[in-house]
């Protein structure tokens, strides 16, 4: 490469390693040129049409080609193009992070309408127009992924602790490949899945919620053995070795050795997964179906649970559209709930995990 | 009781437990219940999963000696699944399109570009975005993208009609293969961005470090380095992508307006359906036979979906020998 020795090299190079070039645009210059773009692109706008999504894309148009050039000029058409992909992959990031900020927009603003105690309080039994609630729903919701997490949790737990603390040969590898397959199985496939099982113990047209929490388990029990997996093989050899140079039997060395010191990340993983299985729609429109009054008995008859819920409110609003308002309140609970999950998930992690890791 | 914590002075490396298993084991009946018990449960997840196909098949078995003309759609089933898997094919093919060259861009940005406080976060950004439910995308796919995406869907048609994609007339409501594709790609964004990552991650700092002495600008690093590094992973990516994408039900089911046209004019109104918003939309009011046909489409469904992951996993899996082997 050509350095030449030159003075006006900045006497600390920015915190990435790049190459000592003999010329350099300042470090305020890219910031500089992107006023400069959206000024002229605002500029041009105002004299045409002026829209949101036209002054973000000349500005952007106009900052590539303007920071090429001059970069091109200045330093040479390699750090031209370093600049170029940098441009690129921000925005690219910046892109995709626009459809989360609009989601999250929308579904505060047109969930705020609904969101009163009568949503949390009333059910829709009876209910035409406007009012009703969604308290079957939420309360469906819970006891459903209540029972899939009581399904899935002991055995996904008991398969990590196979595959960690027993497993060798051929049966591990295949249990470990098809529980990674196994994350993928579509969701709506469970609900079939779940569907044709109790088809043949209940009889045809079953719906009822257990057998949507056996659909949700099948979706769930993946990622539980796989988060357990990743924690119980974080915790040190030494401390089973230890144990078991005290004559501990290994099965009390799991039980009070190990699985204590992974318990945070466990919890960690478990609630992460049920936050994932908990907005799940496909299985549960085809095996509990849904109602407009209050059932708590997972074991007779349809449920109604929130995402279902929200569904059938968007797509069959009834009169004057009261069922599309109840449908994005009930979007921004299970909003909630789900966030609310990963919060806890997170802060659990952080407040017992082991120090001196990560 | 008391829980054992690793001490503070000492932070041993996290080291599988392959050497821990003593020769002679003396057989004890707590030891000898509990392996049997996590045996088990390994065990019963391929049941569960063996349990899936079998199922779904012996569901479907009721077709073979049906009558065509009892079959949804009157033409037998082959008919009645052919623009199903088109569609499915159709809507996650666009997904794919757009979400990988994103997903990759994005994880660049958190490994590479962003400082390391703010990668952070940005990680958690991208776990929420596939944290939200996919009834909650639906939503937000019919009653805002559809409405921000009109004004393309007219002028992709205006401009560019002359290529079959485009060919219009436009959809006056919106609700296009196109826009239910760009759902689809933000709905997978996230699983291809965490394992892009994590392969860019991987990257051996050294190969990095010896770039960047070779007076490497940071994007010749990465295209010398991290990139070819990641290919496999990045492969597997895309196709754990396309999986999640093929079995995506309620997002399509809310925004595409299907009318089971087979064509490859994805800004029209008239769209194929995809397999799992057609099982969606149907199941709650058929009855025998239909049921049975659209267990039948589930179970293909099943099988693609299937054999995508398990190449995607086989990728994986071989890269990971790989690494090993390279130490």
């Amino acid at each position: 490469m050509t350095a030449t020795l030159s003075g006006a090299r900045p006497p600390r190079s920015a915190s990435v390693a790049l190459p000592r070039a003999s010329a350099q645009l300042p470090r305020w210059a890219p910031a500089a040129i992107l006023g400069a773009s959206v000024v002229a692109a605002a500029l041009l706008l105002a004299l045409t049409s002026f829209s949101i999504v036209g002054l973000v894309a000349l500005s952007l148009l106009l900052f590539v080609v303007l920071t090429t050039v001059i970069s091109g000029r200045v330093e040479g058409s390699r750090r031209a193009k370093d600049r170029l992909a940098t441009t690129a992959v921000t925005s690219a990031f910046l892109l995709a992070m626009a459809p989360l900020a609009s989601l999250l927009y929308t579904v505060v603003k047109q969930g705020a309408t609904r969101f009163d105690t009568d949503f949390f309080s009333l059910t829709m039994r009876g209910v035409v127009g406007a009012g009703g609630g969604a308290r079957h729903a939420i309360l469906g919701t819970l006891i459903i992924t209540g029972l899939a997490a009581l399904i899935s949790v002991p055995i996904g737990m008991m398969t990590s602790i196979y595959l960690v603390e027993y497993g060798r040969g051929r049966l591990a590898r295949t249990v470990t490949f098809l529980v990674d397959v196994m994350t993928g199985i579509p969701s709506i496939v469970a609900g079939l899945f779940a569907y044709a099982l109790f088809q043949l113990i209940v009889g045809p047209g079953v719906r009822f919620g257990i057998g949507g929490a056996v659909a949700l388990s099948v979706l769930m029990i993946p990622v539980v053995v796989r988060s357990c997996e990743e924690m119980l093989k974080l915790v040190p050899a030494e401390l089973r070795e230890a144990a078991y140079a005290l004559g501990v039997p290994k099965w009390r060395t799991i039980l009070k050795v190990v699985l204590p010191s992974a318990a945070a990340g466990i919890a960690t993983g478990i609630t992460i997964a049920i936050a994932r299985v908990i907005g799940e729609t496909a299985p549960l429109l085809l095996i509990v179906g849904t109602t407009t009054n209050l059932n708590l008995n997972p074991f007779d008859e349809r449920m109604a649970t929130l995402p279902v819920y929200t569904y059938y409110q968007f797509t069959q609003p009834g009169a004057r559209g009261f069922g599309i308002d109840r449908a994005w309140t009930a979007a921004l609970v299970l909003m909630l709930i789900v966030i609310l999950l990963n919060v806890v998930a997170r802060l659990v992690a952080k407040v017992f995990a082991p120090k001196g890791t990560r | 009781m008391s829980t054992p914590t690793p001490t503070t002075a000492y932070t041993p490396e996290p080291v599988a437990p392959s050497p821990v298993t003593p020769t002679r084991t003396p057989q004890r009946l707590g030891d000898r219940v509990f392996s049997g018990l996590s045996t088990g449960s390994g065990v019963l997840i391929l049941v569960v999963l063996a349990g899936v196909a079998l199922f779904l098949v012996s569901e479907s078995l009721p077709l073979i000696g049906a009558d065509p003309k009892d079959l949804p759609g009157g033409n037998g089933l082959l008919r009645y699944l052919g623009p199903l898997v088109f569609g499915t094919l159709l809507a996650a093919g666009i997904a794919l399109l757009i979400a990988t060259p994103l997903s990759v861009a994005i994880a660049l940005f958190i490994s590479h570009f962003a400082n390391r406080r703010l990668a952070r976060t940005l990680g958690y950004l991208v776990d929420l975005l596939a944290a939200i439910p996919s009834v909650v995308y639906g939503l937000w796919g019919v009653s805002v993208l559809t409405q921000f995406l009109k004004p393309a869907n007219g002028w992709l048609a205006d401009h560019l009609g002359f290529i079959p994609l485009f060919a219009g007339p436009p959809s006056a409501t919106g609700r296009t293969m196109l826009v239910a594709g760009i759902v689809l790609a933000v709905m997978i964004l996230p699983i291809m961005t965490a394992i892009n990552r994590e392969v860019f991650l991987q990257v051996p700092t050294l190969h990095e470090e010896a770039a960047l002495a070779l007076g490497a600008t940071r994007w010749e690093m990465i295209r010398m380095t991290v990139l070819p590094y990641g290919r496999s992973g990045m492969v597997s990516a895309a196709m754990l992508g396309l999986g999640r994408a093929l079995g995506e039900t309620l997002a399509v089911l809310l925004v595409l307006s299907r009318t089971g046209a087979v064509t490859f004019n994805i800004i029209s109104r008239d769209n194929p359906s995809t397999i799992a918003a057609n099982i969606a939309s149907q199941f709650p009011e058929s009855t025998d036979l239909d049921i049975n046909t659209l267990i039948a489409t589930g179970l293909v469904l099943f099988v693609i979906t299937f054999a995508v992951n398990f190449a995607a996993r086989a990728v994986l899996a071989r890269r990971a020998d790989f690494d090993g082997a390279a130490g």
